[in-house]
């Protein structure tokens, strides 16, 4: 029951909101509702083969390999890796979650997962032609630039703060079977 | 550009599917049906922050950060911004012309650069998501550092550019 509720108490949330202002704003409910509908039909496009590439990544890459290029011992080369990774999408963080979870479940260190997720939020390569012509060359060199040091400096001051029961808590929610 | 790269993504997905195929089919559909179940786990979350946007787009036109921005000067003209974009769940797609609408207006950088940092780095509608993968403490914590040097990198950025 506690399940049921943390998996739909969001969106029955998010519905009885919307229903609630289709009530006071008929007009702003139904394009609410547009809206949703135009967006689920993109995200599913977009999202397809990003779950498809979980699904592939989960039977075929062994956790010992993963570990090896994203785990502990990984050092700067799984940095880069997860910075690279992060870096070549052009979808937003939470859509990236799913994502981030099957790299926790498959060994990869805390702070690379990190560095993945706030990569793909603050330096998206696909989408830098499109920063660039919106806010200029200037706005989005500056802003990547200082955003790389960014990454990895949240990446590593929460993996500092981690505590080992911290960490065991993590794997054990992307574990088997979750 | 995002037509790009979901094209991209389709061909090396395709590609993949083809080389797990060829190896071994039973697997292949062990994949795809661990990715099904992946994304039939998370659809109702997913379904909630779109809906959530829609809601935002609805009753809030883009135009909406015009007025909440470049009222106040300083820092404390860009504690607005910043709250507007770690809260809204909007697009990129959407959300950097109407930024670049206020550069060309004349706004200052550094509120645009500190709304466009947390706009894609902080996501309160989308925590709830995020502490289903990374646990409650993670989550806070990446949230209110991206806050933190959303400031950073906004004054970086008006420095440079004035």
């Amino acid at each position: 029951m506690k399940g049921f509720a943390k998996r739909y108490g969001f969106l029955a949330g998010a519905l009885l909101l919307n229903i609630c202002l289709w009530i006071v704003l008929p007009h702003a409910g139904r394009a609410s509702l547009a809206f949703t509908g135009r967006n689920v039909i993109a995200f599913l496009v977009n999202m397809a083969p990003v779950f498809v590439c979980i699904g592939l990544l989960d039977i075929w890459v062994e956790r010992e390999t993963m570990v090896k290029i994203m785990g502990e011992g990984a050092g700067v080369r799984g940095a880069t890796v997860s910075f690279l990774l992060g870096s070549v999408t052009a979808l937003p963080l939470y859509a990236l979650l799913p994502v981030a979870g099957i790299l926790i479940k498959k060994g990869c260190r805390i702070a690379n997962v990190l560095v993945f997720l706030c990569a793909s939020a603050s330096v998206r390569i696909p989408l830098l032609l499109f920063e660039i012509a919106s806010l200029g060359f200037g706005f989005t060199a500056v802003r990547c630039g200082v955003n790389i040091v960014i990454i990895f400096l949240i990446a590593f001051l929460i993996d500092r703060v981690l505590t080992d029961k911290d960490r065991e808590k993590i794997f054990g929610i992307n574990g088997e079977g979750a | 550009m995002n037509t790009v790269f979901t094209l991209c993504l389709y061909g090396v997905t395709v590609i993949l599917l083809i080389i797990s195929f060829g190896k071994d089919k039973k697997k292949t559909r062990m994949a795809l049906k661990r990715g099904w179940r992946i994304f039939v786990t998370v659809l109702p979350q997913f379904g909630a922050i779109l809906l959530v946007m829609g809601m935002m787009l609805a009753t809030a036109p883009p135009e909406t950060i015009e007025i909440i921005m470049g009222k106040e000067s300083g820092v404390r003209g860009l504690l607005a911004p910043a709250f507007l974009g770690a809260v809204a769940p909007v697009p990129v797609l959407i959300a950097f012309p109407v930024a670049a609408q206020l550069l060309q207006n004349g706004a200052a950088v550094m509120p645009v650069a500190v709304f466009v940092s947390t706009l894609t780095t902080v996501g309160f509608v989308t925590m709830p998501l995020e502490m289903r993968y990374l646990g409650k403490k993670v989550a806070w914590m990446r949230n209110l550092l991206a806050l933190l040097f959303s400031f950073v990198s906004a004054l970086a950025v008006g420095a440079a550019l004035g």
